[in-house]
């Protein structure tokens, strides 16, 4: 079963025709779907002349908001892709029964359910919410664009990169079958000669540094491009959770890159990190990666409590319950969260009195969380609910999320971890928190901003068809997995010899086939409300009664932003304005001072994906000719002196008169 | 705004579902094993599952009460826009699940304590201490690809995808792996632990019931994973004596060439049973010097820990010409190993019988009543026994 080392040509390293998965007809067909909608795309954008404009206004863009829509829509291409692999495992897994073999084999299988993990952690939940912390946070601290904003657009570009390679790996060649978290031995080079985990390596070592830079320039422009008057105190919560995830984000993913570049050498330069003899230690990367792998969670988490709190906060018209005990909630969180990471694996062997040091910490971590809730719970006692999308996301967060929390402090506990680790109740456990609490975060966050974003509401029916689809799919798709988990049952298995078993998956199935069609509804929803955005047209910057200052400028907000920036007197600053009655300057307006576009990210991040390909195929002559390009091309860019430019104060005056006009006729 | 109430319907639905999968008699094994230690790790899932339902089940019903009351359309309830703090309050919402989290944590400690695997079993049951005489049944338990060895020392046999234990007899598997990382899960029994290449992790379990339960690999570990599966039987003393004579009539010896050609990649093995098997052989699986020649690991970190060989110890590396066999490791597009030096010390080292450890008494609730391995690394190894051994993180 160890296939011998493919031969390796100096020209095109290990890459030959074998590599394209030709006897998989599974893939081929999905090449061809692939390749003709893609030459369709390509062809229309060329018909319709949009290359241009694409470039200059998006690709090379260095718009905080422009590049946090961009974010959104590589999170929304890549989640159909990671859905597609949970479709595929939900349908083998409901097959594969009575000694049939499904219609998947292990060598497919393996890469299916490792692509999932990986795509919808790193391409999928981390694209979603740096793009919404792209999007919201400089507008609700009053900055006119983030503190670096070249960097911002290198980053995408970067995580886009990552996404390449490993849409790359479908089509040419194989992707890791290890599991998302690749453990060695498994993942050496000994017991995975092929080239699947080293596109996994590379993929998320490109996307990595992307993800890392993003998270300085986050905090740095958290920290230094407030809004006078705003101090740390007076931040909206969304803020806040931005803040502390972006520290969990610089201090966590360096561990990631370290343990990865270790198994990477273990893999290329032959060294014993991680291998079974010559004094390696597999333990010590698991150690390793969940010590990013943990913090990681809360890095998903956290922004989605910020949207929680403002959503409750907005649609119960009320000020948000306990502002400062939930600031030091998600504090307290982020400091937790790097003392847990061992309860990921109780069975590796620790000793008692290390299992429940874990343990507690982690049950701990459950207070703060638990008082968040209460902290939403009472911002809607005594208000005034308006049921609308966001909220409605909201409530069913809360409802399910609760259930998740209650099943991970039960995995907390060491000798329950031994009965219920690597089962389906684990996987049910951190879909429900993920699914409950990411997932449907984003979707109120999006509902949330996007007239925000585009000057237009989205569809009520539709979006309500996919709620009503996506909640109760996902409690069909996930309770038959809490419930075999506690039957014994584990996951990651391609077949299964005991028939009682088959009814559960097949119920598991059909929600997934459930949660496929609240997915199907949220694209019409999108597809709908852009056809008839003219009604659905929101013209005051502010439909729902905002608290925060990304509602006190225009819906979709001009490139500067604010015209000038505005002064903070209190937490719920926009709020407030409202409440003192603030006019909106209409005169005095100067020149503002913005950045200027530039090629560079796209560039730099293309070679850099390019080393990554050379690199996973041995083509030992591009990786040096491109790495040579990537430092030739970054000290070239330095030399770039048309970073900036001035909007003269009479475009500024007309961009503000227009907005008058709209909120007279409004 | 009716909303409310089918989210409330729908969950009042949710919550009786599990109720109803219970009723509907699935075989919920964990909750309801067959040893004493899944018995009482199961009781722990249920007993932490009502402890949190005393915080959850008031949260979720005033998050569907609150939404109903407060909604829009409804004026009649008080609305306080402005009202935003509440120090009682706060102190309610932080205190009560840290009162929740303090009796869960007093139960995490004592039960880490006293279910963990290492330990070996004080009690075969409620009120059924262990005698001071018994001793526990021994068994060796590989990982190999993608099948499980088991070997019974006290027995000297062997079976392939098939154990079995006399009930009520406590058992102490020594577990490792030769490749890749699995786990050993036998659920009816005492749940999992890691099995992983070059290293040795303990279980204490029994039966407390007879009857045929699954055995499996809990992580995944290649292609041939999710066959990894076995048959373990609890049976009485009868019916295990018979096992074994099965096994000893089926023929055949398991030697150190005999498991190289066994660990070989393979998927869906039958049961195999071996009437004898080589002293040592699992000690050297755990060494990783089965293969001839090659140097154990416990010898190789002696020589470590006195400084190493030097130079010279690069004479000493030797390529297998093997490609198929999943031992050595890879190094300059080959395979390679540390040949063996000073072979009978080897052999003295490798044959030493593992200490056996004395029951803990049950008072001692605090794991202070543990014996602390000892991290000390002794100049000669001269056992394998994973009492002496440290543990991965202690």
């Amino acid at each position: 079963m160890i296939p011998q080392p493919a031969p390796v040509s100096p020209i095109l390293g290990k890459l030959s025709l074998d590599a394209l998965p030709l006897h998989e007809p599974i893939v081929v067909a999905t090449f061809c779907g692939v390749a003709i909608g893609g030459i369709g795309l390509v062809a229309a954008l060329t018909y319709f002349k949009l290359w241009g404009y694409l470039w200059k206004n998006w690709f090379t863009s260095v718009d905080h908001k422009k590049i946090g829509i961009m974010y959104m829509i590589l999170g929304l291409v890549m989640f159909l892709r990671g859905f597609a692999d949970a479709l595929m495992m939900r349908l083998q897994q409901a097959l594969a029964f009575n000694g049939s073999e499904g219609y998947l084999n292990a060598h497919h299988f393996d890469q299916v359910f490792t692509a999932h993990g990986v795509i919808m952690i790193f391409f999928v939940a981390m694209p979603f919410v740096t793009g919404l912390m792209n999007y919201i946070v400089p507008l609700q601290i009053g900055a006119r664009d983030v503190s670096f904003p070249f960097l911002n657009n290198f980053s995408f570009w970067m995580t886009t990169g990552g996404a390449v390679l490993v849409m790359a790996s479908l089509f040419v060649g194989e992707f890791a079958q290890t599991g998302w978290l690749a453990y060695p031995p498994l993942s050496g080079i000994l017991y995975s000669p092929g080239v699947g985990v080293d596109y996994y390596l590379w993929a998320l070592q490109v996307a990595g540094v992307g993800t890392t830079l993003s998270g300085i320039n986050l905090i740095v422009t958290i920290l230094k491009l407030r809004a006078p008057g705003m101090s740390l105190m007076k931040m909206p919560v969304f803020t806040w959770t931005s803040l502390c995830t972006n520290v969990l984000i610089v201090a966590s993913f360096p561990v990631l890159t370290a343990a990865l570049a270790l198994l990477g050498l273990d893999r290329y330069a032959h060294t014993n990190f991680f291998t079974n003899d010559f004094g390696g230690s597999a333990m010590m990367y698991v150690n390793l990666i969940w010590i990013w792998g943990h913090p990681e969670v809360y890095i998903l988490i956290l922004p989605l409590f910020g949207v929680f709190s403002e959503v409750t906060s907005t649609f119960s018209g009320k000020k948000l319950f306990g502002y400062s005990s939930m600031v030091y909630a998600t504090i307290v969180i982020t400091i937790l969260s790097y003392l847990v990471w061992l309860h990921h694996f109780f069975t590796m062997g620790s000793g008692a009195s290390v299992n429940s040091f874990f343990g507690i910490t982690t049950m701990v971590i459950s207070i703060p969380t638990g008082a968040k809730i209460f902290n939403w719970l009472f911002t809607m006692y005594r208000g005034r609910i308006r049921f609308e999308l966001p909220m409605m996301w909201t409530i069913a967060f809360m409802l399910t999320f609760a259930i998740g929390g209650m099943t991970g402090v039960m995995l907390a506990i060491p000798p329950a971890d031994f009965v219920l680790h690597n089962s389906l109740f684990l996987i049910a456990h951190f879909h429900n928190v993920i699914i409950g609490g990411v997932l449907f975060g984003l979707f109120a966050a999006i509902n949330f901003w996007w007239p925000k974003a585009f000057g237009f509401k989205l569809n009520e029916f539709w979006g309500k068809v996919s709620f009503w689809c996506w909640v109760p799919g996902f409690w069909l798709a996930f309770l038959p997995l809490y419930i075999m988990g506690l039957m014994g049952v584990t996951r990651r298995m391609r077949v299964f010899d005991d028939p009682s078993l088959q009814i559960f998956f097949v119920v598991a199935a059909l929600g997934a086939a459930l949660i496929a069609a609240g997915i199907g509804a949220m694209l019409v929803q999108f597809a709908v409300s852009i056809w008839k955005r003219e009604e659905l047209k929101d013209v005051t910057g502010d439909p729902w009664g905002g608290r925060t200052l990304e509602w006190a400028t225009s819906s979709p907000p001009p490139e500067y932003n604010f015209a000038f920036t505005p002064v903070i007197h209190d937490l719920d600053a926009w709020y407030d304005m409202k409440s003192r009655g603030c006019e909106r300057p209409l005169t005095g307006f100067k020149d503002i001072h913005m950045p200027s576009n530039t090629g560079a990210g796209v560039i730099l991040a293309g070679i850099s994906t390019l080393i990554g390909f050379a690199l996973i195929w041995h083509i030992w002559w591009l990786v040096g000719v491109s790495f040579v390009a990537l430092i030739g091309g970054a000290i070239f860019h330095t030399f770039n002196y048309n970073r900036d430019f001035d909007i003269p104060a009479e475009t500024v005056a007309e961009t503000e008169a227009a907005r008058t006009r709209q909120l007279a006729g409004a | 705004m009716p909303r409310p109430r089918p989210l409330s319907a729908r969950l009042r639905a949710l919550l009786t579902l599990p109720a109803f999968a219970l009723l509907c008699g699935c075989d919920m094994v964990v909750l309801n094993p067959a040893g004493d230690v899944a018995r009482q790790q199961g009781d722990l899932v249920i007993v932490s599952t009502l402890l949190m339902l005393l915080i959850i089940v008031p949260v979720m019903a005033l998050v569907v009460l609150f939404a109903w009351r407060y909604r829009e359309s409804n004026k009649e309830a008080t609305y306080s826009p402005d009202w935003d703090h509440s120090t009682s309050l706060e102190l309610v919402i932080w205190s009560a699940p840290l009162l929740i989290i303090i009796c869960l944590g007093a139960i995490t400690w004592v039960s880490t304590h006293l279910l963990d695997p290492y330990r070996p079993l004080s009690r075969t049951g409620p009120n059924q201490p262990v005698a001071a005489n018994v001793k526990p049944l021994e068994v060796q338990v590989v990982a190999l690809d993608w099948k499980w060895l088991f070997i019974y020392p006290e027995q000297g046999i062997a079976t392939v995808n098939e154990m079995a234990a006399p009930v009520g007899r406590p058992i102490r598997f020594r577990i490792s792996a030769s490749s890749v990382m699995n786990s050993f899960y036998i659920p009816a029994l005492a749940g999992q632990i890691y099995a992983m290449p070059a290293m040795e992790t303990p279980m204490n379990a029994v039966f407390d019931k007879t009857g045929v339960f699954q055995g499996l690999s809990a992580n995944y570990s290649g292609h041939g994973f999710s066959k990894m599966r076995f048959k373990a039987h609890s049976l009485d003393q009868a019916g295990f004596d018979a096992w074994v004579a099965e096994a000893k009539k089926a023929g055949g010896n398991l030697d150190r060439a005999g498991y190289l050609q066994l660990e070989r990649p393979s998927e869906g093995e039958p049961v195999r049973r071996f009437a004898g098997v080589e002293a040592g052989l699992f000690d050297r699986v755990v060494n990783m010097c089965v293969q001839q020649g090659k140097m154990c690991m416990h010898q190789m970190m002696m020589l470590d820990a006195q400084g190493g060989t030097g130079k010279a110890g690069l004479h000493n590396v030797h390529h297998s010409e093997d490609k198929t066999s999943a031992t050595g490791t890879h190094m300059h597009g080959g395979k390679s190993f540390v040949g063996e030096l000073c072979a009978d010390q080897q052999d003295v080292a490798v044959g030493a019988k593992p200490q056996t450890a004395r029951p803990v008494k049950q008072a001692t609730l605090t794991g202070a009543g543990l014996k602390q391995p000892s991290a000390k690394p002794t100049p000669i190894a001269p056992s394998v026994a994973s009492e002496t051994r440290p543990r991965p993180f202690s």
